[in-house]
């Protein structure tokens, strides 16, 4: 906040500006593309055909697990962009590892969850509410996957370039990312979990 | 360090906490009927959602700010509009048929 007097790195140039415009953008559709699985969940989340429901598939706790991991990764991956700007590689390579963890951490709670519904007998061919929640339950962790992959690349980058305007550029387009999907997923918490089991 | 503490991230991650947290408290702790509570828990999710484009995403600084602004209020416009109307579509008049 006290040092806004020079333009951040990652807006230094022409190109990375639009890069980072273009990435907004791209997270324009990413809402549009997230509403549409939204939709057909709140169509179908009654059509159990016989299956499972909602109160007998979803636990609070680790609904509120992941929730919480996935909501400090945000945090921690805001601290890192806040030390990328101050310069300091080794503080922001310590926060992305820490956003890195988090996001891993949330993976394998989901992966359980989804071990867990197997379990119970809800898959994609279940019932239009399996199929529905699935895939945008589903949707969301392809794209915190995704995201993994692509933080760990970036990281590797940032080790052997340093903190340059490319990089800079790139860090910051992933950290929109990974805010992105936090807040798809304050959506999910509320509109199909908390929603679930009222 | 000190002189550039991450105030803004700080308040914007409390704020995502205690925005979960009521919302866990309105949907289970209250009598209130299922629609107002979907209601209120709804208006959390949205204020948490300002919360991270603005505070974590800085959405609203750089030189595209404005366009950033019109591109993604126009994203939730449709977002909105897909979800309201499939359900309004999907859901009205069914019984009649």
């Amino acid at each position: 906040m006290a040092s806004q007097t020079s333009t951040p790195l990652e807006y230094s140039t022409k190109q990375n500006e639009m890069n980072i415009l273009g990435f907004w953008i791209f997270l324009g559709a990413e809402i549009v593309l997230f509403s549409t699985l939204f939709a057909t969940y709140f169509v179908l989340e009654q059509s159990y055909a016989g299956g499972p429901t909602q109160s007998d598939l979803f636990i609070l706790k680790d609904v509120l697990i992941e929730t919480f991991l996935l909501l400090t990764s945000s945090f921690t991956m805001g601290l890192a962009i806040h030390q990328m700007r101050g310069n300091n590689k080794n503080a922001m390579l310590f926060w992305t590892v820490a956003t890195l963890l988090l996001g891993l951490g949330f993976l394998y709670y989901e992966i359980n969850e989804f071990n867990h519904y197997i379990h119970e007998g809800l898959t994609l061919q279940t019932s239009a509410f399996g199929s529905a929640f699935l895939t945008l339950l589903g949707t969301h962790g392809v794209h915190v996957a995704l995201g993994i992959g692509w933080v760990i690349a970036l990281i590797i980058q940032v080790v052997r370039r340093g903190i340059t305007a490319v990089t800079a550029r790139k860090f910051f387009i992933v950290s929109l990312y990974w805010h992105f999907l936090d807040v798809v997923w304050i959506f999910i918490f509320t509109f199909v979990y908390l929603k679930g089991l009222m | 360090m000190k002189k550039h503490f991450p105030m803004n991230h700080v308040i914007g991650f409390l704020l995502s906490i205690a925005l979960t947290l009521f919302a866990l408290f309105i949907a289970f702790e209250t009598d209130f009927t299922t629609n107002v509570k979907l209601w209120i828990i709804g208006a959390f999710a949205i204020f948490q959602a300002l919360v991270q484009l603005i505070m974590f995403m800085h959405m609203t600084e750089g030189k595209a700010k404005v366009a950033n602004i019109i591109n993604i209020s126009y994203s939730v416009f449709l977002a909105v509009v897909i979800v309201a109307g499939s359900i309004w579509i999907l859901t009205t008049g069914h019984a009649a048929h």
